[in-house]
């Protein structure tokens, strides 16, 4: 991919990560070949400084592995990862830690996030005592109360003595980013940041999102299902589907001119807050299984254009256009 | 068109160590013969103890203080267990959020179904029930032939399917879908709004849906109730509503969904939090976080009142 506008923060080159399935006594006498789930399966793509990026698709499409893999939480099958210019595919543990201060991950789940055992205070200082990076407990109090305003949760005093039970699920999501935001990293990862918080206060948690991306340059992965969020926050959105990247592109091309069917098929079938609308005719059958994924294209089993080759042959990603790049054989 | 169902003030409180928790109060609603009535609202706003209370099947504590549940002209707030049993599945059928666990695992689907049939109408043998369960899943689009299976070997969505056809068992009026879209994603949902949009036309079904989503309400249903805080805040033709909201929480919250179309915006959101609903504000629940808040909103609360010329009812002093 090219390199334009600014160097990447993190670039993935054809970074695959398959789970070995664990297998039946008879059936390891009977198969020789490993059953793996093949998560993520050969992805290649890069966030700039300040961006963000969205990575959507359906469950079961490896946007979560996809964002673990990026942190490396979990250690890829093949392929490499660059952050700061630098292959962290293969880095063991210790090599990691002290990676960690500049990569932070906000977890989908904010009433499972935060250790309900530990005051707000100890929860959003804990990165700092980890990392070691504060030279006695005042510093300490004063980074956690800067990150608590940070997060719009003030006065910061007023929170810190407080437990995660005692906060409404907006509020512990201002936790779980404070906490990610803390030791000012270059890179972070939001899965699903939102999806478990009701309707009302979510557009809030975005918005604070968006100005804390502004304020501290950093770059974001924002892992979504819904179309219609990454059009209002992301710059780029990569769609996925069975561990493949179908196409990515600027948010507003992406949803108003996609070009891939399975993209389209998606948008199409986004629900709209008026009685008057009917969801186009959608797409039938619902996502294969990543054991076995199709051959050839991974979507032909459900595109209403597969065509022979779709069948046989897997479209590479290429680059139709400035900045959008699809892999699907009616662009190729 | 025939009313199937009628609530009238229904009020309903969970009693705990604190006091009581006002999670319903003064909810009334109707649904007639092939209509859909959507329940939206947020988490805690009181729109899944609306359906649990229709069907008298409340967790501990909960209980109906007030007000009558007209199934058929029947009130069920004063019915007997034995009696409500007979109105359960055959008269009135829920589907649960959830469908990944709604189904045992160790039974096969068709086993599943064939003992909802068998416990509602003992008279019905072995193979006249899972001749229904067959053209049940049939009529949802399964293959009949899935009656063999186990749930695992079902996808998420079949097994959407395979709870609305088990739901649907017992031939009932009324069905209650409790956040039917939520679990699944956007395109498997479509498939199964639409399958409950057939459904409903075809059987002549009264459905009440309830979901946090008003795109899914606006899709699927004909008229709708926004609850907040326990209370009905308007209520009406989903056309009337969704062309004009009136009360400031419905136009918030459908201001609050990102819209696929259009411009790149920054989203709009309602400013605080639901209220506590052991200690709920007074008078308008809603007057902590309403922009237009006056001073007869923190003193009276305001009744749900007619406004312009369709079934279109707001509870908000502005009008």
């Amino acid at each position: 991919m090219s390199e334009e506008n600014g160097e990447f923060v993190v670039r993935v080159e054809n970074l695959k990560k398959h789970f070995p399935l664990r297998k039946g006594f008879f059936e390891t006498l009977v198969t020789r070949q490993d059953i793996t789930v093949k998560a993520v399966d050969g992805i290649s793509f890069g966030v700039r400084k300040g961006e963000i990026v969205g990575l959507a698709g359906e469950s079961g499409s490896g946007k979560t592995t996809t964002g673990r893999l990026l942190l490396r939480l979990t250690k890829p099958t093949e392929g490499s990862i660059f952050f700061d210019g630098k292959d962290i595919a293969k880095l063991g543990d210790s090599e990691l830690r002290s990676l960690r201060r500049d990569m932070q991950i906000v977890f989908q789940d904010p009433f499972e996030s935060l250790d309900p055992r530990m005051s707000i205070k100890e929860i959003v200082a804990e990165p700092v005592r980890v990392q070691k990076v504060a030279k006695n407990e005042e510093e300490v109090e004063e980074r956690v109360k800067e990150a608590l305003r940070d997060v719009e949760l003030v006065p910061p005093e007023e929170f810190m003595m407080r437990f995660p039970h005692e906060l409404s699920g907006g509020q512990r999501q201002r936790v779980a980013f404070a906490r990610a935001f803390i030791l000012g990293p270059k890179f972070v990862v939001a899965d699903e940041p939102v999806s478990m918080l009701d309707v009302s206060i979510r557009a809030e948690i975005l918005n604070l999102m968006i100005d804390l991306v502004q304020k501290k340059g950093v770059s974001v992965v924002f892992i979504t299902h819904d179309l219609a969020v990454s059009k209002h926050v992301c710059d780029r959105v990569a769609v996925m589907y069975l561990g493949k990247v179908m196409e990515t592109a600027s948010s507003a091309k992406l949803i108003d001119l996609p070009l891939h069917p399975y993209t389209q098929a998606l948008i199409a079938a986004v629900p709209v807050p008026d009685p008057n609308y009917r969801r186009s005719a959608v797409i039938s059958g619902e996502i294969p299984s990543p054991v076995n994924p199709p051959a050839g294209c991974r979507f032909h089993t459900r595109c209403p254009f597969a065509h022979q080759r779709c069948i046989s042959e897997e479209p590479p990603l290429v680059e139709v256009e400035k900045e959008h790049f699809v892999a699907c054989h009616l662009y190729t | 068109m025939s009313t199937v169902l009628e609530v009238q003030n229904l009020t309903t409180h969970y009693s705990t160590l604190r006091g009581w928790v006002r999670a319903a109060e003064n909810v009334s609603f109707t649904v007639a013969k092939g209509q859909a009535l959507g329940i939206a609202g947020e988490s805690g706003c009181g729109k899944t103890t609306v359906a649990l209370s229709i069907l008298k099947i409340l967790p501990q504590g909960g209980r109906i203080r007030k007000g009558k549940i007209l199934f058929e002209g029947l009130d069920l707030v004063p019915l007997s267990d034995e009696s409500m049993r007979k109105v359960r599945w055959k008269g009135i059928a829920i589907v649960f959020q959830g469908a990944m666990n709604a189904f045992n695992p160790v039974y096969k689907i068709g086993d599943q179904i064939i003992e909802a049939i068998q416990i509602h109408e003992s008279d019905v043998d072995k193979q006249a029930a899972l001749e229904r369960a067959r053209s049940l899943l049939e009529l949802v689009g399964v293959e009949p032939d899935r009656v063999d299976n186990y749930p695992h070997e079902f996808s998420g969505g079949m097994r959407q399917r395979a709870l609305i056809a088990m739901a649907l068992a017992a031939n009932p009026k009324l069905l209650i879908a409790d956040e039917p879209g939520t679990a699944l994603d956007v395109i498997v949902q479509a498939q199964t709004l639409k399958l409950l949009r057939d459904l409903k036309d075809k059987l002549g079904l009264a459905m009440v849906m309830i979901s946090h989503d008003l795109s899914i309400i606006a899709e699927t249903c004909e008229k709708v109730a926004i609850m907040y805080a326990g209370h009905i805040v308007e209520y009406g033709d989903a056309d009337a509503i969704f062309k004009e909201p009136l009360h400031p929480y419905t136009q918030g919250l459908v201001k609050a969904f990102p819209t696929i179309h259009g411009e790149k915006v920054r989203l709009a959101s309602i400013p605080g939090q639901p209220p506590d609903l052991l200690n709920p504000p007074p008078a308008c629940r809603f007057n902590p976080r309403c922009p237009f808040v006056m001073d007869v909103c923190k003193k009276i609360d305001p009744p749900l009142q007619k406004v312009g010329s369709g079934e279109h009812y707001v509870a908000c002093h502005l009008y």
